[in-house]
C-alpha cells in the first residue's frame, strides 16, 4: 500500500467546506465523532462547574453555599451529566465514530443514518437535564442512582424529565453500540481478520456488547419508575406493596456494566497510544483480546456488589463477592502487559504518555480500592461514604478522563493537522494530576472515618481534609486553562503535524491529516500487523536504527 | 449509482448520503460490504429482548418475594390468551408463506399473507382489548396487577408496531420495485422482527398465565 | 555488574512485600474500634491494605523505573526491541492475582462469618426452608434460622447481621433487643422492656444487642463508624442487626444512605454504657406513666 500524501487532496479539497457542517446532519463518522467530542466537552465543563459547586458547598461543614435540596440537585446533575454526557459520549462515541472506520478499513460505519440520530439525540436530552433545574421544583434530587422511594416523593416533574432524559441517552448509546458491532464484525476490508484488528476495536465489541445487553434493562426499569411517579403504580413503591430492592437489582445490573462501557475503550485507547510512543509492539495482544471478554463476561454478573448493605440474602453476597474481585485477573492481565509494553522501549515521554502512565498509576490505586469494597465485610462499613467516591474518582476521572486527555493529544494532529503544544501539554498533566490526587485522595480517609456521601454538611471534624480536597479541585478547574488555550490556539497556531508526526502503523495514519470525506484516496491499505514496531531481538543495533526505516521496513 | 465527486461530498451532499449510496460507492472499489442491515436489526432486536428479560426477572422475583394482599385480586382467564397465542403463531407461519410467495416472484400472493398476517394481528390486539376490559383488576390495585398490565402492555405496543410496519411493508410491495424477490429487505425486517414479538408473547403466556 | 538480576529482582520483591507488610501493620487510618467485631474488621483492612500497598508500590515501581531507564534520549529515533509476548510471563501474572483474589475473597468470607453475616435469616433463600419447616411443627421456633433470630413466624426478617458465635451469644447473656424506626430525619430506638422511645441508643458494653429495624418512608442506612458496621434501613423490610459493643464512650449514628434534602444531618449518637451505668439508665427512662422520653427526638437535632 501507499500512503497517500497531502498534495494528492489539496487540489480537488474533498473536505466539505466550513465548520457549518458540525452542526448538521452529517452522516461522516469522522464529523460525527467530532461533534461527540466537542459537545462531551461542553457537557464536562459543565459537570465540573456543577462538582465547583459541590467542593463549594463542602469547604466548610455547615451547609451555607447552597441550599440543601438544591445541594442534592447538583450532586445528581453532577453525576448523571459526567457519566452520561461526558465519559459514555465521548470514550464510545467520539474515539469510536472517528476510529472504528478506519480500524476495519472502511469508508464510513454500517449505518451512517442511525449513527447520526444518535449523536443528535445528545443535545435536546442535555438540554432536557439541565433545564430541569430551572422549573419549579428544580431538578432530580435523588442522586444519579435515583432509588426508590425517594425517587417518588421528591418533586415529580424534575424526576420524571431526569428519567427522560436518561432514556434519551440509553437509546443514544444503543444505536451506537448495534453501529460498532455491526461495523467491526461486518464492514472489515477483505483480507483483514479479526485477530488483526487494533485493540480499540476490541475494546469496543466488548463494551458494545455490554451495552446492547444491558442498557435496555435500565431503559425499561426507568420506565416503571415513571410508571410509579407519573400513573400511582406501585412497581417500586412499598407502600402499595412494591418492591424497592428489584429496583436496586435492576438499576445496577446495568450500571455496573456502564462502568465498564465507561473504562473498556479507554483501555483500548491506551493500548494504541502505548506501543506507539514506546516504540514497542503490545504485549500478549492474544491474552488482551481475551481479559477484555473475561472483562464482559465478569461484568454481568457482579452488580449485586452495590447492594451488600440492602439485606440480600448471604448466598447472594458471598457470590458477588467472589465474582467481583476475580475481575481483578483480566484487568490485572491488561495493566502487566501495559508495563511489559514500556519495558525496553524507547519511550517518549510526551504529553500523551504522561497522561497514559498517570491513568495506569491511578488506575491501579482505583481498582484496589475497588477490590477491597468487593469484600462484603469491608464494604459494610464503607459503603454509601466518601470512600466510595474516592474510589470511584479515580477510576472515572483518574482513569478514563485521563485517557480522553491523552487521546486528544494522540488524536489532535489527526484531527487538524496540527500538534498540540506540549509545554502548554506538561503544564496540564501537572496541574491535573497534582489536583486530582489532592482532591479525591483525602475522600478515602475521610470515609473511612465515618464521612457519608451525599452530605451537605458534616461533622467539624472533617473540615481540614475537605478543605484539601476542595483546594484540589480548584487546581483541577485551573488546569483546565491550559488545555483550553492550547486546543483553541493550535487550532490555528499550532506547528504543522504532516500526515504521521508519531510515526504510528495504525491505519487512520496511513492517510493524510485530517484524512479525506472517504478517509482514503484508492484502496483502503490492509494492516495485519497494527503494533509491528521495534527491532528484533539483536538484529540491529538499537541506538543506531532509525524508526522511520524501521517502518518502512513493517511496511512490506 | 455515481460514485462520489467531490461536489456531493460537500455538507449538502453528506446529508443526501445514504447508507445504500456509500455502500455501493464501496462496490465500485471492490470491496463493497454485504448488506447488514438485517443483522443490525437482529442486534437491535437482542437489546429488545433484553428489556423484557429485565421485566421478566422483575416480574418472577415479585412473585418470590412480595405476597400478594390477602385482599387483592389477580386472576386470570385462561381461554381467551390461548386463543391469542395461537393467533399469533399461526400468524408467524402465515408470514413466512408471505416471504416465500415474494422470493417466488408472486408479488400478488406475498401481499395476500401479509394482509391475514396483518388481520391475526389486529385480531391478538383486539383480543387483548376485550382481556383487558374484563379484568377484575385495574392498573394500580396491586403489584401483579400493575406487572400484569406493563408487561402485556408493552407487547401490545409491539404487537401494534409490527402491524403498522406489515402494512407499511404491503404498501410499498405495490410500488414497483421497493420491495421485491430483488430488494426484500422490508419484509425480511418486518418479518424477523414479527417472530420476535411472537416469540417474546410465548414466554409472557408461559410465566404470565401458566406459571 | 556483578550481582545477577535474578537476585536483585528477588531481593527487590522481598523488600517490597515486607514494605507492603510493614505499612499495613503500622499506618492506621480507622477510627476507635468499639464492637466485637469491629477488631476483627481492623485485621481484615490490614491485610488488604498490606497486599494493596504491596501491588501498588510494586506497579508504580515498575512504571517509573521503565519511564526513567527506558526514556527516549535526544537524538534517539530507534525502536524498543519488538517482544510481542511472553507465555509463561502472562500465565504468572494471571496466576498471582487469580491466587491473591481466591486468598482474599476466602478470608474476606471467614471474617463476613464471624461477624454474623452468613447466618441465613428469614430472607428467601432461607424462606423455603423456613416455611416448610413451620409446615412440620407450626409453631414458631421450628426452623434453625427463627431459631437463631427468635423472630416470631409471622414477621419476615429480610436481611442484615444476626448473631454469630463470635459474640458468644450463650456466653454474654441473652441479647437485647430495641425496635429501631428510621424516618426522614431521625433514628427512634424504642426498648420493649421498658416500653420507652429515646432519640439516642445506649446499650451495655459487652452485651450482645439486636436491633430490629423499620423504615417509615424511604431508605436509610444505620451506620456507627465505630462499630464497622452498617445497615440498609429499608421501608416494607424488617432488617436486623446485631452487635456487640465493646468500648464505653459515645459514637455517633449515621444516617449513610440519601433520603432527602436533610439526610447529612440524620444523625444521632450510641452511648455504649458500663453494664451498671446502663441498668441506671433504662430505671431513669423507664417512667411509669410516660412512655416517651425523648432525650434528642427532636428530628433536625
Ligand atoms: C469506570 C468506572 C469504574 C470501574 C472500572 C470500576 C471498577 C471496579 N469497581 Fe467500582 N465503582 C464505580 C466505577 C467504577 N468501578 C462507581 C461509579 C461506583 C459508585 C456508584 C455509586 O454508588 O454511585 C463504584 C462502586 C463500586 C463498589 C460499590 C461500593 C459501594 O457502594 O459500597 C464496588 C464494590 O465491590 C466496586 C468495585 C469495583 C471493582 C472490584 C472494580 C474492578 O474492575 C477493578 C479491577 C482493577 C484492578 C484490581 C487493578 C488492576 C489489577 C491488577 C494490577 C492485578 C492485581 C490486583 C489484585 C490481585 C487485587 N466499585
Ligand atoms: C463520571 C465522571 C465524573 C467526573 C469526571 C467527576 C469529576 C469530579 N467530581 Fe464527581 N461524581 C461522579 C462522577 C464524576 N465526577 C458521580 C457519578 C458522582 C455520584 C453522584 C451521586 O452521588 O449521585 C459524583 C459525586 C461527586 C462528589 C460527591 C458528592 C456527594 O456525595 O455529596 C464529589 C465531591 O467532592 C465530586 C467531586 C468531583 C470533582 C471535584 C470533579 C472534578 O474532577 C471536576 C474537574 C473539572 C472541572 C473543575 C471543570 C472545570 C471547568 C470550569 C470551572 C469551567 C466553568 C464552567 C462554566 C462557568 C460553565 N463528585
Ligand atoms: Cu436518612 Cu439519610
Ligand atoms: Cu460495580
Amino acid at each position: 500500500m501507499t500512503v497517500a500524501s497531502p498534495t494528492d487532496f489539496e487540489a480537488g479539497s474533498l473536505q466539505p467546506e466550513g465548520w457549518l457542517r458540525y452542526f448538521s446532519f452529517s452522516l461522516d463518522h469522522k464529523v460525527i465523532g467530532l461533534q461527540y467530542l466537542v459537545t462531551g466537552f461542553v457537557f464536562y465543563l459543565i459537570g465540573g462547574a456543577l462538582a465547583g459547586v459541590i467542593r463549594t458547598e463542602l469547604a466548610s461543614p455547615i451547609s451555607d453555599f447552597v441550599s440543601r435540596d438544591v445541594y442534592n440537585q447538583i450532586l445528581t446533575l453532577h453525576g448523571t451529566v459526567m457519566i452520561f454526557l461526558w465519559i459514555v459520549p465521548v470514550v464510545n462515541g467520539a474515539f469510536g465514530n472517528y476510529l472504528i472506520p478506519f480500524y476495519v478499513g472502511a469508508r464510513d460505519m454500517a449505518f451512517p443514518r442511525l449513527n447520526a440520530v444518535a449523536f443528535w439525540l445528545i443535545p435536546p436530552a442535555g438540554i432536557l437535564l439541565i433545564g430541569s433545574y430551572f422549573i419549579s421544583g428544580g431538578a432530580a434530587q435523588s442522586g444519579w442512582t435515583a432509588y426508590p422511594p425517594l425517587s417518588l416523593t421528591t418533586p415529580a416533574l424534575g424526576q420524571v424529565l431526569w428519567i427522560l432524559s436518561v432514556l434519551l441517552l440509553g437509546g443514544s448509546s444503543i444505536f451506537g453500540g448495534i453501529n460498532f458491532i455491526a461495523t467491526i464484525l461486518k464492514l472489515r476490508r477483505p483480507g483483514l481478520k479479526l485477530m488483526h484488528l487494533p485493540m480499540y476495536c476490541w475494546a469496543m465489541l466488548g463494551t458494545s456488547l455490554l451495552v446492547v445487553l444491558s442498557t435496555p434493562v435500565l431503559a425499561g426499569t426507568l420506565i416503571l419508575l415513571s410508571f410509579d411517579i407519573v400513573a400511582h403504580t406501585g412497581f417500586f413503591n412499598p407502600s402499595l406493596g412494591g418492591n424497592v430492592v428489584v429496583y436496586q437489582h435492576l438499576f445496577w445490573f446495568y450500571s455496573h456494566p456502564a462502568v465498564y462501557i465507561m473504562v473498556l475503550p479507554a483501555f483500548g485507547l491506551v493500548s494504541e497510544i502505548l506501543p506507539v510512543h514506546a516504540r514497542k509492539p503490545l504485549f500478549g495482544y492474544t491474552t488482551m483480546v481475551y481479559s477484555i471478554m473475561g472483562i464482559v463476561v465478569l461484568g454481568l454478573i457482579v452488580w449485586a456488589h452495590h447492594m451488600f448493605t440492602s439485606g440480600t440474602p448471604p448466598w447472594m453476597r458471598l457470590f458477588f463477592t467472589i465474582a467481583t474481585s476475580f475481575i481483578a485477573v483480566p484487568t490485572g492481565i491488561k495493566f502487566f502487559n501495559w508495563l511489559a509494553t514500556l519495558w525496553g522501549g524507547r519511550i517518549a515521554l510526551n504529553s500523551a504518555m504522561l497522561f497514559s502512565c498517570a491513568f495506569i498509576v491511578n488506575f491501579v490505586f482505583g481498582g484496589i480500592t475497588g477490590i477491597a469494597l468487593a469484600q462484603v465485610p469491608f464494604d459494610i462499613h464503607v459503603h454509601d461514604t466518601y470512600f466510595v467516591v474516592g474510589h470511584f474518582h479515580y477510576i472515572v476521572y483518574g482513569g478514563t478522563v485521563f485517557v480522553i486527555f491523552s487521546a486528544l493529544y494522540h488524536w489532535y494532529p489527526k484531527f487538524t493537522g496540527r500538534l498540540l503544544n506540549e509545554d502548554l501539554g506538561r503544564l496540564h498533566f501537572l496541574l491535573t494530576f497534582l489536583g486530582f490526587n489532592l482532591c479525591f485522595a483525602p475522600q478515602h480517609w475521610l470515609g473511612l472515618n465515618g464521612m457519608p456521601r451525599r452530605v451537605a454538611e458534616y461533622d467539624p471534624a472533617f473540615t481540614t481534609w475537605n478543605q484539601v480536597s476542595s483546594v484540589g479541585a480548584l487546581l483541577m478547574a485551573i488546569s483546565t486553562l491550559p488545555l483550553l488555550i492550547n486546543v483553541i490556539l493550535s487550532a490555528y497556531r499550532g506547528q504543522p503535524a504532516g500526515d504521521n508526526p508519531w510515526r504510528a502503523l495504525t491505519p487512520e495514519w496511513l492517510t493524510s491529516s485530517p484524512p479525506p470525506v472517504e478517509n482514503w484516496v484508492g484502496e483502503a491499505p490492509l494492516v495485519t500487523h497494527p503494533y509491528g514496531y521495534g527491532t528484533p531481538e539483536g538484529q540491529l543495533d538499537l541506538a543506531a536504527a532509525s524508526g522511520s526505516e524501521l517502518w518502512q521496513a513493517s511496511q512490506r | 449509482m455515481t460514485s462520489l465527486t467531490p461536489e456531493t461530498s460537500t455538507a449538502a451532499g453528506a446529508m443526501a448520503l445514504s447508507a445504500h449510496q456509500l455502500d455501493s460507492h464501496g462496490a465500485e472499489h471492490g470491496e463493497g460490504h454485504a448488506d447488514v442491515r438485517l443483522f443490525g436489526l437482529a442486534t437491535f432486536l437482542i437489546a429488545d429482548g433484553m428489556t423484557f428479560a429485565g421485566f421478566f426477572a422483575a416480574y418472577l422475583t415479585f412473585r418470590a418475594v412480595n405476597p400478594l394482599p390477602a385482599d387483592a385480586t389477580y386472576e386470570l382467564e385462561l381461554l381467551l390468551p390461548t386463543i391469542n397465542t395461537v393467533l399469533l403463531l399461526v400468524s408467524s407461519v402465515t408470514f413466512h408463506r408471505a416471504g416465500r410467495r415474494l422470493m417466488g416472484g408472486d408479488g400478488e400472493g406475498a401481499r395476500l399473507w401479509l394482509l391475514v398476517t396483518g388481520a391475526l394481528g389486529a385480531a391478538f390486539l383486539a383480543g387483548q382489548m376485550v382481556e383487558y376490559f374484563h379484568l377484575p383488576f385495574g392498573l394500580t390495585d396491586n403489584l401483579y396487577a400493575s406487572t400484569f398490565y406493563a408487561l402485556t402492555g408493552f407487547h401490545g405496543l409491539h404487537v401494534t408496531l409490527g402491524v403498522i410496519c406489515i402494512l407499511i411493508v404491503w404498501w410499498q410491495s405495490r410500488q414497483a420495485g421497493r420491495i421485491s424477490a430483488a430488494n426484500p429487505f422490508g419484509l425480511e425486517a418486518a418479518e424477523l422482527y414479527w417472530h420476535f414479538v411472537d416469540g417474546i408473547w410465548v414466554v409472557l403466556y408461559g410465566l404470565l398465565y401458566l406459571l | 555488574m556483578t550481582i545477577p538480576s535474578p537476585l536483585i529482582t528477588l531481593l527487590l520483591g522481598m523488600g517490597l512485600v515486607l514494605a507492603g507488610l510493614w505499612i499495613g501493620q503500622n499506618v492506621s487510618l480507622l477510627p476507635v474500634d468499639a464492637s466485637v467485631n469491629a477488631p476483627v474488621y481492623d485485621d481484615l483492612f490490614r491485610v488488604l491494605f498490606s497486599i494493596g500497598s504491596i501491588l501498588f508500590l510494586g506497579i508504580v515501581g515498575l512504571l517509573v523505573y521503565s519511564l526513567v531507564r527506558f526514556r527516549r534520549r535526544a537524538g534517539e529515533l530507534g525502536d524498543g526491541v519488538a517482544i510481542e509476548g511472553n507465555l509463561p510471563l502472562e500465565i504468572v501474572w494471571t496466576a498471582i492475582p487469580a491466587i491473591v483474589v481466591l486468598f482474599v475473597g476466602i478470608y474476606s468470607y471467614d471474617i463476613y462469618e464471624r461477624m454474623g453475616g452468613m447466618v441465613p435469616l428469614h430472607d428467601h433463600s432461607a424462606m423455603h426452608a423456613a416455611a416448610m419447616a413451620a409446615a412440620d411443627a407450626s409453631t414458631g421456633d421450628a426452623g434453625p434460622a427463627l431459631a437463631v433470630v427468635n423472630a416470631p413466624s409471622d414477621e419476615r426478617i429480610w436481611g442484615g447481621i444476626a448473631n454469630a458465635g463470635m459474640d458468644a451469644g450463650a456466653a454474654l447473656g441473652p441479647p437485647l433487643s430495641v425496635d429501631v424506626t428510621a424516618m426522614q430525619f431521625a433514628f427512634l430506638f424504642h426498648y420493649p422492656d421498658g416500653d420507652f422511645i429515646s432519640g439516642e441508643l445506649h446499650v451495655p458494653a459487652g452485651r450482645p444487642v439486636e436491633l430490629r429495624m423499620k423504615a417509615n418512608d424511604v431508605i436509610h442506612a444505620f451506620w456507627v463508624p465505630q462499630f464497622r458496621l452498617k445497615q440498609d434501613v429499608i421501608p416494607g423490610q424488617p432488617t436486623l442487626l446485631s452487635f456487640t459493643a465493646t468500648r464505653p464512650g459515645s459514637y455517633p449514628i449515621v444516617c449513610a444512605e440519601l433520603c432527602g434534602p436533610y439526610h447529612g444531618g440524620m444523625r444521632s449518637t450510641v452511648v455504649v454504657h458500663e453494664d451498671d451505668d446502663f441498668e441506671a439508665w433504662l430505671t431513669k427512662n423507664r417512667p411509669a406513666p410516660v412512655t416517651v422520653s425523648a432525650s434528642r427526638a427532636t428530628p433536625f437535632a
